[in-house]
């Protein structure tokens, strides 16, 4: 499939094909349901993919970044979606305890805004290039990320 | 003396009128003036604070909903002169009706503080008497209390408008009692 055209209303199939295509190696679709495609990259390739995604296979609408912890490591979990087919892309891509950095993709989407900065505030994931990268609803002097498996509550062990 | 039928008529005979009368002004010259005033004004503070409670239309959570259907005509808590101002420096009570977000803390400081003098506060629902649903988390304060003082705490999750009445007729009888008290010009 020619991988630098516009589609408008690409199928789960197509998606699948133009990711794997386009970015051979870096992109790996690993499960497809109906309207639902899940992908994992590596964390250098975030902006471009989701650039790609935004451009060519016109997904104009950002519905959640959010943050995962797995202990050994964290993943930031984008869920990208079409309006007009209700097809949803998942994209998923670690990044290592110690370098908790990925691009921020609110330039591409700007829903993607608030949602980086709630990431950051609950897991302290730092999205380069955001335009305010601050709290959203905590406390700006909260020097803790409550999301993290590493915050304990009272109640807790 | 009873002097809670104070500035109203009381029926009464000319004898009875003479010993009432002489025993009060007896009894109020006896008292000192601040106590004096006190005691012939209090009533009728209190008539006027406690059937023109003002409190602050500040909505937080899901409980303004309570809120605004107890005002809304099947409830209508207006009967009992609830007037909902939208300046604290327009009014006495303080009515927090949700969660207390960490970050709002503040603001709920000032605002107390912002209401002129005499003042009261009222929680109403879970959240804000303890927490609530938000038991032990990250970001809520775990009560009004922890904030400002109380004078009336409302249940329920949310408290319904009957229970809100209810909750504003009891903050009625503690501002009765206030001003019985004699407050204004204590010695």
């Amino acid at each position: 499939m020619d991988t630098n055209a516009v589609y408008q209303s690409p199928s789960v199939d197509e998606i699948k094909t133009l990711l794997t295509e386009k970015f051979e190696g870096k992109v790996e679709v690993y499960k497809t349901e109906t309207r639902r495609v899940y992908a994992t990259l590596p964390r250098e390739c975030v902006h471009d993919v989701c650039s790609y995604i935004h451009r060519n296979l016109t997904f104009e609408h950002i519905s959640t970044v959010i943050g995962v912890d797995m202990v050994d490591y964290l993943q930031v979990v984008y869920q990208i979606t079409n309006y007009y087919t209700g097809v949803m892309i998942e994209l998923t891509t670690d990044i290592p305890n110690d370098d908790l950095h990925v691009t921020s993709i609110s330039d591409i989407w700007v829903g993607g805004n608030w949602h980086e900065r709630e990431t950051y505030e609950l897991f302290g994931i730092i999205f380069d290039g955001h335009p305010k990268l601050e709290r959203l609803l905590t406390p700006d002097t909260y020097e803790f990320f409550p999301f993290r498996k590493s915050y304990k509550l009272r109640g807790q062990e | 003396m009873d002097m809670s039928l104070y500035p109203h008529a009381v029926a009464m005979s000319a004898d009875e009128f003479m010993t009432w009368s002489s025993a009060m002004i007896n009894d109020l010259l006896s008292a000192g003036t601040k106590k004096t005033v006190d005691k012939l004004t209090g009533p009728i503070w209190s008539w006027a604070m406690k059937n023109s409670m003002h409190p602050l239309h500040w909505g937080l959570a899901c409980c303004a909903l309570e809120m605004a259907a107890a005002s809304a005509p099947r409830f209508d808590a207006e009967r009992y002169g609830m007037i909902y101002r939208s300046s604290p420096r327009q009014t006495d009570i303080l009515l927090v009706n949700g969660w207390i977000s960490k970050k709002i803390r503040p603001e709920i400081r000032r605002l107390y503080e912002q209401i002129p003098n005499p003042k009261w506060v009222v929680a109403m629902g879970e959240c804000a008497i303890s927490g609530g649903p938000w038991y032990d988390s990250y970001n809520t304060v775990q009560g009004l209390d922890q904030i400002v003082p109380v004078d009336v705490y409302i249940p329920g999750c949310p408290a319904r408008p009957d229970a809100m009445i209810d909750g504003f007729m009891l903050l009625q009888k503690k501002i009765d009692d206030y001003f019985r008290r004699g407050v204004f010009l204590e010695d």
